[in-house]
């Protein structure tokens, strides 16, 4: 994967106004002018644009070789994507919502994930797999929900969770450049969302999280949809003099033990926040490797705010009410410091 | 200088048991601060006090059983304070060791402090932690770097645990502080985890005679269920009122057709937190029926029939463990919709996890028990002691309703009065039942 980097340039960078969406839009069309290999494949992908209109315009840009419609079965697209990689391919795969993917999960799992291992080391599988997760769109109980934490159990793959326009951006890239599977969760509430970044790509780490706001009196631990809500509970809280920190997680598997650390180390009380249901979440490994190796330098037992453990309601203020809110979160961040 | 003393938290209370003090001698204290956390047979009570000054003598250690009306503490100006600190001290505590003496107990005042000191066997939810300290592992370790020996420090933490930074405010302290032996502060060394946990009950016939400033003897409380000792603060109040009031009761049948669609109504357009739940509607008509017949709010005491200006429901709330406590909500007249929600629903979190203020269990001018959308169509309720009515809603059932010569179905509540005869007739009762009524016709008017 040696390719032109040419495109980044070290000049002071312009900013320009960007969606969520039009920075995946972006990274793919990116991917696919500096990758020949590279081409984008799903359900919906091309004719109409993508079912949250990621791909929109880029069938008509780049024709139905490199913007490929498939058929309607998450295995199968899956499976075809896996096996393009296995002969040289670079394909980006799109499963509409995360909820679907599980129907492809035998291919994640039983394939993706465990082929290096099984051919002892002769296979990898390079495939970069995208797909829209969360709440906040009202899509009821078969769209809507966040199940990233399921796939952050599995080893051999990568799961990333941008947080930012930026991070959507450009996490692609280096996602494709990684040897193994990579999965990128986006959050569908998300897509319109909108924010300054550089004008040319710059180039991403995806193997950190970072500390979004630094604090001393709280560490909030959360990624995706979750990271602006704890954004603005932070500033809320700020007024009345609690100083908290956030860290975006961005990659979920492998988890940044030393940034979590560090901060927790720093303000000896931690909160995390997820859209996930809370038994058996992300935020309970989280807890975990904290208590394992923070132990004497908590002040409270670590908390976590996660979603209600029910199938995701469709009605609006009821989706509200069970995924963490600003509110709740700053709550929650004021019953830690009291 | 005024006299702190431990207040009556019910008509059935004859003592308390001095939990733990909030402020330390010296500390300044202002009208409406929670100073003393006392264990009744209705859990524990945070007292407040009612003036402001420096908080100067205290009589009674955290674990003491201390009669109402005994001195507690006196609370001193600013001035006489630093006065009586800067003569020497000749003779103090005047009056608290030989009148604090319990006089003989009455059976009653006998069953209630028996169900004091059950309520003191179960000191918190988690009593499994009963004898450890419960603090954190920072604190811990930061404590051991200061130096700093735990049974010096009072935790703030939740539950009482000991965080960061009452170690660091202790070790400050301890810096502070001239170099002789340090005594440990009286409160911790009463505390129950001092306990040994497997030492044989102690059976008491009296409290022992209390003597001021004394070195507190650890007490082994006599292991009895919480549900008996309120059983038996229930029984001892409902007896009385049995044999004392001389009830009558009266009925009427409510359509809430009309108010039940306006709520309906109203909470469409109001976010789930912010909802109406019909009790709050019934709260607030009964509390305007209540101004428009004020005879029933109030209290028979010495003979003497007492109107109440305020308006206090006492809102009867199930324990899950068994039992029923009825902590008043202040003013209800003078309170929105809004409000009213925000009082009831607070007011059953705290019910339930024993967080009540003193002034919520004395200050009822009325009580109203409500069945909600549980149990049964009637209730006909026993009046608490003073008070001289209860009002009971029943359940909201559909019934067959005529009017104007046609038969519908309409959504009814039954509402009952119970009141003191003593002090009302049926005349007054009927009145207010009718108010109720109307005042559920309007209640886009409440």
């Amino acid at each position: 994967m040696t390719l032109p980097t040419q495109n980044v340039i070290a000049e002071p960078q312009q900013l320009v106004k960007m969606t969520y969406r039009e920075g995946m839009r972006q990274a793919i069309r990116e991917a696919i002018l500096r990758d020949e290999r590279c081409f984008l494949m799903g359900a919906d992908v091309g004719r109409y644009g993508g079912c949250f209109a990621v791909s929109k315009g880029l069938f008509d840009e780049f024709g139905p070789e490199k913007i490929r419609d498939m058929p309607l079965s998450e295995s199968a697209i899956a499976g075809i994507g896996i096996g393009a990689c296995m002969n040289g391919m670079r394909p980006i795969v799109e499963i509409m919502t995360v909820n679907f993917s599980l129907l492809a999960l035998d291919q994640i799992l039983n394939t993706a994930a465990s082929y290096l291992h099984m051919s002892g080391g002769t296979f990898n599988v390079p495939v970069v797999i995208r797909m829209a997760t969360g709440s906040g769109r009202q899509l009821g109980a078969q769209h809507a929900h966040s199940l990233e934490g399921w796939y952050a159990h599995i080893p051999g793959i990568k799961i990333l969770a941008p947080g930012t326009v930026e991070d959507m951006r450009g996490m692609l890239w280096p996602a494709l450049e990684d040897p193994d599977p990579v999965l990128i969760f986006e959050q569908q509430v998300m897509y319109n969302m909108t924010e300054m970044v550089p004008a040319t790509p710059q180039p991403m780490d995806i193997d950190h999280a970072k500390v979004r706001r630094p604090g001393k009196d709280v560490t909030l631990i959360t990624y995706g949809s979750c990271l602006p809500k704890s954004m603005k509970a932070a500033e809320e809280l700020a007024q009345e003099d609690i100083d908290t920190e956030v860290i975006d997680l961005r990659t979920l598997r492998p988890l940044d033990n030393d940034t979590i650390f560090g901060s927790v180390a720093k303000t000896h009380r931690v909160l995390i926040v997820e859209e996930g249901w809370r038994s058996g979440s992300l935020a309970a490994e989280i807890s975990a490797r904290i208590m394992e190796n923070l132990f004497y330098d908590l002040d409270r037992p670590v908390d976590r705010l996660c979603s209600a453990e029910i199938p995701m309601p469709y009605s609006k203020h009821m989706e509200e009410a069970a995924v963490p809110q600003p509110e709740t979160i700053a709550a929650a961040v004021r019953k830690l410091v009291q | 200088m005024s006299e702190f003393k431990m207040p009556s938290l019910g008509a059935d209370m004859d003592a308390g048991t001095l939990v733990e003090w909030k402020r330390k001698s010296g500390d300044p204290v202002k009208r409406g601060d929670i100073i003393a956390a006392v264990e009744t047979a209705k859990g524990v009570i945070e007292i407040e006090c009612f003036e402001d000054g420096i908080l100067d003598e205290i009589f009674f250690q955290a674990g003491q059983d201390v009669p109402v009306g005994q001195v507690l503490a006196t609370i001193s100006s600013e001035a006489e304070f630093r006065q009586k600190a800067s003569t020497p001290k000749v003779a103090e505590s005047v009056k608290a060791p030989e009148a604090a003496v319990a006089e003989p107990a009455k059976p009653a005042a006998q069953v209630v402090q028996e169900a004091m000191k059950a309520a003191i066997a179960q000191p918190s939810a988690t009593p499994a932690t009963s004898d450890r300290v419960k603090i954190s592992p920072l604190a811990r370790r930061v404590a051991e770097d200061l130096g700093v020996d735990l049974a010096t420090v009072q935790g703030t933490g939740p539950g009482g645990s000991i965080q960061r930074s009452d170690i660091e405010r202790a070790a400050q302290a301890k810096k502070a502080a001239p170099p002789e032996p340090v005594k440990a502060p009286e409160p911790v060394a009463a505390r129950p985890q001092e306990v040994a946990p497997t030492a044989p009950p102690v059976e008491r016939a009296a409290p022992p005679p209390v003597e001021a400033k004394a070195e507190p003897v650890p007490e082994v409380k006599k292991p009895t269920d919480f549900q008996s000792a309120m059983r038996a603060a229930i029984a001892a109040a409902m007896g009385k009122s049995n044999r004392e009031i001389p009830h009558y009761y009266m009925e009427t049948s409510i359509d809430m057709t009309k108010a039940l669609a306006w709520l309906e109504e109203e909470n469409a357009k109001r976010t789930i937190r912010d909802r109406l739940l019909p009790v709050v509607v019934l709260l607030k008509a009964v509390a305007k029926s209540l101004a428009e017949v004020p005879e029933l709010n109030g209290f028979w005491i010495d003979g003497q029939h007492q109107v109440s200006e305020s308006i206090n429901i006492g809102f009867a709330i199930n324990l899950r463990q068994g039992g029923l406590i009825t902590p008043a909500i202040h003013d209800v007249d003078m309170k929105s919709m809004d409000e009213l929600r925000d009082a009831v629903n607070d007011l059953i979190t705290r019910t339930r996890s024993n967080k009540l203020r003193s002034s919520e269990l004395t200050d009822a001018t009325i009580v109203v028990t409500s069945l909600g959308d549980r149990g049964v169509e009637k209730v006909f309720g026993v009046i608490y002691p003073p008070q001289v009515a209860l009002v009971g809603l029943g359940k909201i059932t559909e019934q067959p309703w005529a009017e104007n010569g046609t038969l519908s179905v309409r959504k009814v509540l039954t509402a009952t009065l119970a009141g003191d005869h003593r002090a009302t007739d049926g005349h007054k009762g009927g009145l207010f039942l009718e108010a109720l009524n109307r005042n559920l016709q309007e209640v886009e008017k409440l």
